[in-house]
């Protein structure tokens, strides 16, 4: 299998190359357009600023080549913000692939520091009118209607998993929420639409339960 | 929710840990790396590498040995010892470490946090700070791993670290380093409730108790310690579930 990872200007992609190699994958770092075309996987990492990166990507015109990936895609972080239509980060347009504006968290109680910095749990978002709606439609055009990032026999009563964050800014829950955290608010800790999958947390730091999402997107 | 955080501190002489462990099961306990790995397979949360050596060659030996980290362990680990410029911080980030911690050239040339966040966003920068409470009940910052007083502050530098745009501040009390009597909460205390970054917690741990004590009256967002670990005094994954039974926030 062949994994690419968008190469661009936001930084630490080391982390998801070592874990992509502990997965027994050799990643390719690439901004070349054919080459993210062709490959089975891409990987779209990231930590930095949603104005600078959009500027790069724009500027190399790796914008259109993103939005046009037909094969699983998986935004990390701020890879999963720069999916989304807009960034309050910079008030930055992004790639529009979630239809649906990255906010910065607004801290009400002292004790709520920002950024939100360290393992949170993940779970399941509870299904509504709105989100079943997008569900069913997202379930009739996607043909990944797997349960990522959650593993088939997770359900009540089972701890939830933890994972590593570090970030300022939000995906307010949506239609195309598929796991929810809570910190401050509740907001997408990832997202699916179509081949597009992200999460804001970092699997490639959230040790084993971290690898095994991996491996899950992986085996997409 | 999010979870409180425990963090082991490994010190590092050329390649090599310095404080002695008793851990078992270990074939080359010295090395950083399989300590590293051995600690977070028991579920510490993130890990702390300080390079403690002062040559030049060993700084490259603990560059090469952040590499061999990031290769290996799944969490997220900060490095730090001898951190003075941008090339220092831009060369143990290529390396692979997640965050870096500044110290005694921070206390001397402030704008150094500035300039690592300006590059490479608050959350690599970690801002450690040794005090002491000094007789007449201040607390004191320390420069050279405590042998220089600073001429400033805790609180005072603390706020400004965070101003500048320092990512989280650990906190060594230089009274309850090595006493593991327990870590200094009223300090710790005043630091989490007037600071909006996390506070990391160091120094004083010497049993179970001690950790509930700083994230209940302590306020800390983490708690870092040594030698109870490196020597099997406390064992995380028991630790662990003794705070998760007293209602903590931990991660499993």
């Amino acid at each position: 299998m062949s994994v690419a990872i968008v190469k661009y200007s936001a930084g630490n992609i080391y982390s998801v190359v070592h874990a992509l190699k502990r997965l027994g994958v050799e990643p390719l770092l690439t901004d070349d357009p054919q080459q993210l075309r062709d490959a089975d996987k891409v990987i779209f990492p990231g930590q930095g600023e949603a104005q600078q990166a959009m500027t790069y990507l724009r500027e190399h015109g790796l914008d259109r080549v993103i939005r046009s990936l037909q094969q699983p895609v998986l935004g990390i972080c701020i890879g999963q913000q720069l999916l989304c239509r807009h960034s309050e980060e910079g008030n930055t347009d992004c790639l529009g692939i979630f239809p649906v504006d990255v906010l910065k968290f607004r801290p009400t109680r002292h004790e709520d520091k920002v950024p939100h910095m360290g393992w949170n749990n993940i779970k399941q978002p509870t299904p509504n009118a709105s989100r079943e709606g997008g569900a069913k439609a997202g379930a009739q055009l996607s043909r990944y209607n797997g349960t990522f990032p959650f593993t088939g026999e997770r359900g009540e009563g089972l701890s939830l998993p933890f994972v590593y964050f570090v970030h300022s800014y939000y995906v307010p829950v949506c239609e195309f929420t598929t796991a929810v955290t809570e910190y401050i608010v509740p907001f997408s800790a990832s997202l699916q639409r179509d081949n597009f999958f992200a999460t804001q947390f970092h699997p490639e730091k959230s040790g084993a339960e971290g690898e095994r999402i991996l491996q899950q997107f992986l085996s997409l | 929710m999010l979870a409180k955080r425990i963090i082991p501190c490994l010190d590092v002489k050329d390649g090599q840990t310095v404080k002695g462990t008793n851990f078992v099961n270990l074939r080359h306990a010295g090395d950083p790396v399989e300590l590293g790995k051995a600690y977070s397979d028991q579920g510490a949360d993130e890990l702390v590498f300080l390079d403690i050596t002062a040559s030049h060659e060993g700084r490259k030996t603990f560059a090469d040995m952040v590499s061999r980290v990031a290769a290996t362990v799944n969490i997220p680990f900060t490095v730090g010892g001898g951190i003075s410029e941008l090339a220092d911080v831009d060369r143990l980030l290529a390396a692979g470490a997640d965050k870096v911690s500044v110290n005694s050239a921070a206390l001397r040339q402030p704008k150094l946090i500035d300039t690592i966040t300006g590059h490479f966003g608050s959350q690599v920068c970690v801002v450690a700070i040794d005090a002491q409470q000094e007789a007449d009940g201040t607390w004191q910052c320390y420069l050279n791993g405590g042998r220089i007083p600073a001429g400033r502050t805790l609180f005072d530098w603390a706020h400004e670290a965070q101003e500048r745009g320092a990512g989280e501040i650990l906190f060594t009390s230089m009274n309850h380093d090595g006493v593991k009597d327990g870590f200094a909460n009223e300090a710790l205390r005043r630091l989490s409730d007037t600071l909006s970054i996390p506070v990391i917690a160091s120094g004083g741990a010497g049993k179970r108790q001690h950790f509930l004590d700083v994230f209940q009256q302590g306020h800390a967002d983490a708690a870092l310690a040594a030698s109870v670990f490196h020597f099997g005094e406390i064992k995380i994954p028991e630790l662990k579930q003794y705070l998760k039974e007293e209602g903590i926030s931990i991660r499993f």
